[in-house]
């Protein structure tokens, strides 16, 4: 899967945490842009971790900020 | 406009907490207790109360054996140890408690620290250390938290009793790593338990070591009281029992059992063992009685959990809402809609004459506002179906039921 795939899957997964429809961006961020609170990103991580089979462990999510930083993260977990 | 400064990141919850007050309620997190007059009564901002909200599950504050050994023990050893359990603070007390532990669980290992609080921050981030995998439950509390953090091992959670979800993370950790499981016995913010027996079957399988903190149920899970592994069978494959004083054995202190063989190396190596004084004689002698009198309490368990499911049953029959379908442990939360009214009723019931624990987010799971009523195996029948009838009273003035 590339990188724009990897992207657009991520996207989908989004939309249902994306309750005021927030257009997304590689620099949108989870906590500022898409309001995400600590239980939403808890929800969103297992989501995300399921559709790929990868562990994004606290310690890698402390690095993501934002949603192109999230898919470059997935890309390379991916391998 | 005032140059800010570090303290600028606490202003939502001042404000918060502010917005509280200013409605006239009173402070549910600066309470006092002007006198204790048992295990399940005192006198708060002037108020003869029953405790409702104290971790003092079996009752033991007030043994006199327990009261007597502190007695003792402060007579003849002092007030404090003045040092760390590596060099001068490891007194003949420390070692009896030991002792009582290891024979209380029936294992190879104990090792005794000042707080529940810093036996999970030690054991857990000696253990797991940088490159290792720990997989924990979600809802887990905040020591262990904070003990996977001091650890800089790889933090996964899942979430809450979802066995499917633990494996999956175990199984995508990569090979070799190493693996530590975090459960808990009880869960003390909704008062439910674990399908333990499930979890560490799965852990094993995928070749982890398992932790299991059973702080809340040490006294009166399980048929000697061990706790949730016990009571489900499968004590004998936990590597590690995190346990606490602070709750049904009535003082303060925390410790760690264990049957592995390499286990007592961890006093050299644990920084939260090492670089703190160590317990009072006076608490560790107090610790040690009660212990080894719990060893014997079948008939407080009994009417502990008598007590449990009548007022699970009483509060349910009312309307509350309860955060467990039925009676788990000791603990029976009652769920809120809101900080608000949760505040409102904490301050109806202590006017009542009743204290319970008002707990909200992040502590609580899932956003929730809490009134945690914890159940002592001393609160008489009498005074249970009292309490029921404060919740009745205050839970119509505040419009909950």
């Amino acid at each position: 899967m590339d990188r724009a795939a990897t992207a657009e899957k991520i996207a989908a997964l989004i939309e249902p945490f994306n309750k005021k429809g927030v257009a997304i961006e590689d620099g949108s961020s989870f906590a500022g842009d898409l309001e995400f609170d600590s239980l939403t990103v808890m929800d969103f991580v297992a989501a995300i971790e399921d559709e790929f089979d990868i562990i994004i462990s606290m310690n890698q999510q402390a690095e993501i900020e934002t949603y192109g930083q999230l898919v470059d993260a997935v890309v390379k977990l991916r391998g | 406009m005032a140059m800010g400064d570090l303290f600028d990141k606490f202003q939502p919850i001042i404000d918060l907490r502010a917005g509280l007050l200013a409605t006239g309620a009173e402070d549910p997190f600066s309470l006092v207790m002007e006198r204790v007059l048992s295990p399940t009564q005192a006198v708060c901002n002037g108020r003869e109360t029953i405790l409702l909200g104290t971790y003092n599950y079996m009752g033991m504050t007030f043994d006199p054996d327990v009261i007597e050994a502190g007695k003792q023990a402060l007579d003849d050893f002092g007030a404090g140890t003045t040092g760390s359990r590596v060099l001068n603070g490891t007194y003949a007390g420390h070692k009896a408690v030991e002792e009582a532990l290891k024979d209380f669980y029936a294992m190879d290992h104990a090792m005794v620290f000042s707080t529940g609080y810093q036996a999970n921050l030690g054991i857990i981030s000696t253990v797991a250390g940088k490159g290792d995998y720990i997989v924990l439950d979600i809802d887990s509390h905040a020591s262990i938290w904070d003990g996977c953090k001091l650890g800089d091992a790889e933090v996964v959670p899942f979430k809450h009793n979802d066995i499917e979800a633990m494996e999956k993370r175990l199984k995508r950790i990569p090979e070799g790593a190493g693996k530590l499981v975090i459960l808990e016995g009880v869960y003390s913010m909704l008062g439910d338990i674990a399908p333990l027996k499930e979890m560490i079957r799965v852990a094993k399988e995928n070749g982890a070591m398992v932790l299991v903190d059973e702080a809340h149920s040490m006294g009166f899970i399980g048929p000697n009281g061990r706790g949730v592994a016990e009571d489900q069978g499968c004590l004998d494959d936990v590597d590690f029992v995190i346990g606490t004083f602070s709750k049904s054995v009535g003082t303060v202190g925390g410790f760690c059992v264990s049957n592995h063989p390499k286990f007592e190396i961890l006093r050299l190596v644990c920084r939260p063992y090492v670089f703190t004084a160590s317990l009072p004689p006076s608490v560790v002698a107090t610790a040690c009685t009660s212990i080894r009198k719990l060893m014997h309490a079948g008939n407080k368990r009994a009417h502990l959990w008598e007590n449990s499911r009548v007022l699970h049953k009483g509060l349910k029959d009312q309307g509350f809402q309860l955060g467990t379908d039925t009676p788990q442990s000791a603990i029976i939360a009652v769920i809120m809609p809101d900080l608000e009214r949760g505040a409102a009723m904490w301050e109806a019931l202590l006017k009542e004459g009743l204290y319970v624990n008002l707990a909200r987010p992040p502590a609580t799971p899932a956003g929730m506002t809490l009134l945690r009523c914890s159940l002592c195996a001393e609160h008489t029948a009498e005074q249970v179906q009292a309490i029921i009838g404060m919740f009745e009273r205050a839970g119509k003035k505040v419009g909950i039921i």
